[in-house]
């Protein structure tokens, strides 16, 4: 397990492309309305469920985000 | 005061029928010029005809992703793309979301899943859990399952699901454009047994999935022929991965044009502001379409994307004056 804020800045949450700085205010942007698609960590795509207040998203490697 | 606005003053306003096709294609081409004019009077025709109470209203989804159906503008269709994962919610978290949702002051919550239409898995998972939340929570529970058979529709009515959600989503001439797995008629004769088994049907769409303002009018007359209980007004918000993905969003002006017709249209149905009204209006546009004909709004999430905060849109509700429409009126 490698904890979440060191996998920052390596995969764009959104769509799961290589996320170097700057290159994804459009990803930014949507972000503020949705929850993470992709392990940043990792570029899989995590298990998300959205509910009314909140949402978790889960990477079977990396474990669990909440929102 | 352009003639068409005069015809819905009388027609609407005072005699309470809706405009026909004609009449609302002639409401969506008004000039800007006459915007306000018309949101005024779609906002005398709903507080005529429902009152100034606003339904507030919870989603949530049960079972997400990996639908085998094609509808173009969805992110849950396991046929695209899409980043959308399949995920089952379980029935403690679904127990926990209604409760948030009546937390807000909402009278309804709907539990919706990505299918086709139900299976028996799905089916028992909504027995459990529609006893659930009926159990611990004060709150009317709605479904959107998809498309029934006759055998579902009396089982969800034995459950005390009040409500059912079936969209048309478009027009009929538009809808082959958008889904080519099912036809507009399937989804239309769900409806009739959901009509026919005393459940209160809800049916909206989605505007700007690329239909034409004919079609749009088309699609105002074809639900008020359906004259549904509620109508969930959508405005696209391009998913990644959808053949749709990279449509623009629909213009403010234009949305809100096409609130007040639909309202014109029907002027008794709860209008429900539904997804993509963040994008499309933002903070401004959401507060005109609540003095447009708007009298019910989806607070928090939606199934797949965020919303606004509860707490923002029921300060602008009592901002407005408009009060949250209780349970025991619902009942
Ligand atoms: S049937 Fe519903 S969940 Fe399935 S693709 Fe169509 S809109 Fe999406
Ligand atoms: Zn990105
Ligand atoms: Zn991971």
């Amino acid at each position: 397990m490698i904890p979440m804020d060191e996998a920052i800045g390596m995969w764009c949450d959104r769509c799961g492309e290589a996320a170097t700085t700057g290159t994804h205010p459009g990803c930014a942007a949507a972000r503020a309305l949705e929850p993470p698609r992709y392990c940043a960590h990792c570029r899989r795509r995590m298990k998300v469920q959205v509910l009314p207040v909140g949402w978790s998203a889960v990477c079977v490697e990396h474990g669990e985000l909440r929102g | 005061m352009p003639e068409i606005l005069d015809q819905a003053r009388n027609q609407v306003l005072e005699g309470g029928v809706g405009l026909d096709q004609a009449g609302v294609l002639a409401v969506l081409n008004l000039p800007d010029e006459h915007l306000t004019a018309t949101l005024q009077l779609a906002h005398e025709v709903r507080m005529r005809w429902c009152g100034p109470e606003v339904e507030v209203e919870g989603i949530v989804s049960l079972k997400t992703g990996g639908c085998p159906e094609d509808c173009h503008f969805c992110s849950q269709s396991g046929l695209f793309t899409s980043p959308v994962r399949s995920v089952w919610l379980d029935i403690p978290s679904l127990v926990k979301a209604a409760k948030q949702t009546a937390a807000t002051g909402a009278t309804e919550f709907c539990i919706v899943a990505a299918v086709r239409g139900p299976d028996a898995r799905l089916m028992k998972q909504m027995r459990e859990g529609v006893a659930a939340i009926k159990a611990e929570v004060d709150i009317q529970v709605a479904a959107s399952l998809g498309m029934l058979t006759k055998e579902q529709v009396d089982e969800l009515v034995d459950m005390g699901v009040h409500r059912y959600n079936h969209n048309l989503e478009t027009c009929r001439s538009y809808f082959p454009n958008v889904v080519t797995t099912h036809s507009w008629e399937e989804r239309w004769e769900t409806l009739r047994m959901v009509r026919e088994s005393g459940m209160e049907v809800c049916c909206g769409g989605i505007l700007g999935l690329g239909e034409t303002v004919e079609q749009r009018a088309e699609f105002a007359a074809q639900l008020a022929e359906l004259d549904p209980h509620e109508v969930p007004l959508n405005f696209l918000n391009p998913r990644p991965g959808t053949p749709l993905g990279d449509r623009p969003v629909v213009e403010g002006k234009d949305a809100l044009r096409a609130i007040a017709a639909f309202r014109l249209a029907m002027p008794r149905t709860i209008l429900r502001y539904a997804g993509g009204r963040e994008i499309t209006l933002g903070d401004l546009g959401t507060r005109d379409g609540l003095l447009g004909g708007i009298n019910a709004v989806i607070v928090g999430n939606y199934l797949t994307t965020l919303g606004r905060s509860a707490t923002d849109d029921l300060k602008l509700l009592d901002d407005l004056k408009m009060p949250v429409k209780a349970l025991s009126a619902t009942l």
